[in-house]
């Protein structure tokens, strides 16, 4: 089973084994990973599952479609390699990955 | 001082208290008790993906059991509450155990509203709330099986999507002039009863339900207009009422739900209440409401969780709603109710557009079709009464959040 390494806001590493097909965002919301609120249980409805994946990755995600373009648009400060983690489908290609939770969801 | 703290209402809220007790560092005795026995698990998914077979019941819990280990979370599952006794901080469930608290914290919920016409109760007629709601239906799922769907609402739409791509033939009977009339504005209405139809779905309005016909099962709906419509299915969802009663015969005022205040106090100083069976008032908006959202169960019981320990903190958020049919999204946030003015942005004809209520030049709500950044700019402005340009919102070159 492809690992995922989850930094949580304020640093701490959590290595968890992430089945092939299911989204980050509910290995997350599964294990408790802090800061991952994820509101909507992966609609892509509510941009509170907003995560920073390791650059050297992206190319083996699947890209962004609009309605998450749309969300990330105003998620709390969205950088280059923002994503929704319920938008991200786990695959072997992604063991190892580091996904970097920010400080918080959204402004409002 | 607060050493139990217990949870009725194992639920969207109920599980959203018990991350935030034990995140904001309650470290006394922390017991959940469900009626239902599956983890707390995500309702939405249930007329969706769950109720087509494409995602398996292992997804829909919200925390694997191991968190609630790991919490020391004392989970009676499977144990409905039956008793309170407000007075002795007591509950008893139904095996007869009792429990006292220190601090109760009710999350019931609510419950479909059942049909009270004649032949409301013959088999193959479900309603669809819980997860074991879900089985029967999917049995009845056979191509070219007769569904017809009593209420053209959120539950009854995303169903008729549902049953559609399961090859069913869909009816959806709505008692109203439109579907979802409750809910969204007339364009919107008739943009998704346009969806529905292009997918083959029959959208039959004004259409009073007055008795279920069958030998031993359902075989047909019959309308006060005369008309009568062939089922092999039938699925109810004509709206929800909250769950009170083990609040109301403890003594609890209730009124259209458990009524709290903005702390999420009920009439008990020692129990609190939060979700959708709570009757509590609206900051934002300057009235009592009560909200049937994943949102408002979400919120409203991290705050509640925040002041049972001690720590006051006004519930005070913008509602926000979703629906899933096919592909399309609607996002609502806001409550419309008393607004002067809508404004159509953007042609429905292009599949993305949003409608804005407006007291004023103050926004009111948003209901926006695949239109995530209207949404988003929605949120914002309402919450900080930011008043629009109306000039601008008419001029749909500018985004939402540029009319200001």
């Amino acid at each position: 089973m492809p690992k995922i390494v989850f930094i949580e806001p304020g640093g701490a590493r959590r290595e968890i084994d992430a089945p092939v097909g299911i989204t980050l965002m509910e290995v997350a919301r599964q294990h408790g990973v802090r800061g991952i609120v994820a509101q909507c249980g992966g609609a892509c409805a509510c941009a509170t599952c907003h995560v920073y994946i390791d650059p050297a990755w992206s190319a083996k995600l699947e890209p962004r479609e609009d309605m998450e373009e749309g969300m990330l648009e105003t998620a709390w400060e969205p950088k280059q390699n923002s994503r929704l983690s319920c938008q991200v489908h786990v695959t072997a290609e992604l063991d190892g990955m580091q996904v970097t939770v920010p400080r918080q969801q959204r402004e409002t | 001082m607060i050493s139990t703290i217990l949870i009725i209402g194992a639920g969207q809220a109920g599980a959203q208290a018990v991350d935030t007790l034990r995140r904001e560092g309650f470290t006394g005795r922390l017991i959940l008790i469900g009626d239902e026995p599956e983890l707390p698990y995500q309702r939405p998914p249930l007329s969706k993906k769950y109720l087509s077979g494409e995602m398996a019941a292992d997804r829909l819990p919200f925390r694997h059991r191991s968190f609630y280990d790991e919490h020391r979370v004392e989970l009676k599952l499977g144990q409905p509450a039956v008793r309170l006794d407000a007075a002795a901080r007591v509950i008893e469930l139904k095996d007869g155990e009792t429990l006292t608290y220190d601090r109760l914290l009710l999350c019931l919920g609510a419950a479909s509203r059942q049909l009270t016409c004649p032949g409301a109760s013959l088999a193959g007629v479900h309603s669809l709330r819980g997860v074991a709601d879900v089985p029967p239906i999917q049995a009845g799922f056979k191509p070219q099986a007769r569904v017809v769907i009593i209420g053209g609402g959120y539950i009854g739409l995303e169903t008729a999507a549902t049953c559609r791509k399961m090859g069913c033939e869909v009816t959806v009977l709505e008692m109203a002039d439109r579907i979802m009339n409750r809910v969204v504005a007339s364009p919107v209405s008739q943009y998704f009863a346009e969806e529905h139809r292009a997918h083959g779905v029959n959208i039959l309005c004004d259409m009073r339900v007055v008795r279920l016909e069958g030998e031993r099962r359902v075989e047909r709906v019959v309308c006060a207009d005369g008309s009568s419509h062939a089922a092999d299915l039938v699925i109810v969802g004509v709206g929800a009422i909250a769950t009170t009663e083990l609040a109301s015969k403890a003594g609890l005022t209730c009124d259209n739900g458990i009524v709290v205040d903005e702390y999420c106090r009920t009439s008990d100083a020692a129990i609190y209440a939060a979700g959708d069976c709570t009757n509590h008032p609206s900051l934002r908006f300057g009235r009592r409401v009560r909200l049937e959202s994943v949102d408002n169960a979400f919120e409203q019981a991290k705050t509640a969780a925040i002041n049972l320990l001690g720590r006051p903190v006004t519930h005070d958020r913008v509602p926000w709603f979703w629906s899933d049919q096919y592909d399309n999204k609607l996002l609502i946030v806001g409550l419309s109710q008393d607004y002067d003015r809508q404004v159509l942005r953007g042609d429905p004809a292009s599949r993305s557009f949003s409608v804005c209520y407006l007291k004023g030049q103050e926004l009111l709500a948003v209901e926006a079709i695949n239109h995530s950044k209207d949404y988003m700019a929605a949120r914002k402005l309402i919450a900080d009464r930011t008043p629009l340009d109306l000039d601008k919102l008419a001029n749909n070159e500018l985004g939402l959040k540029e009319a200001i």
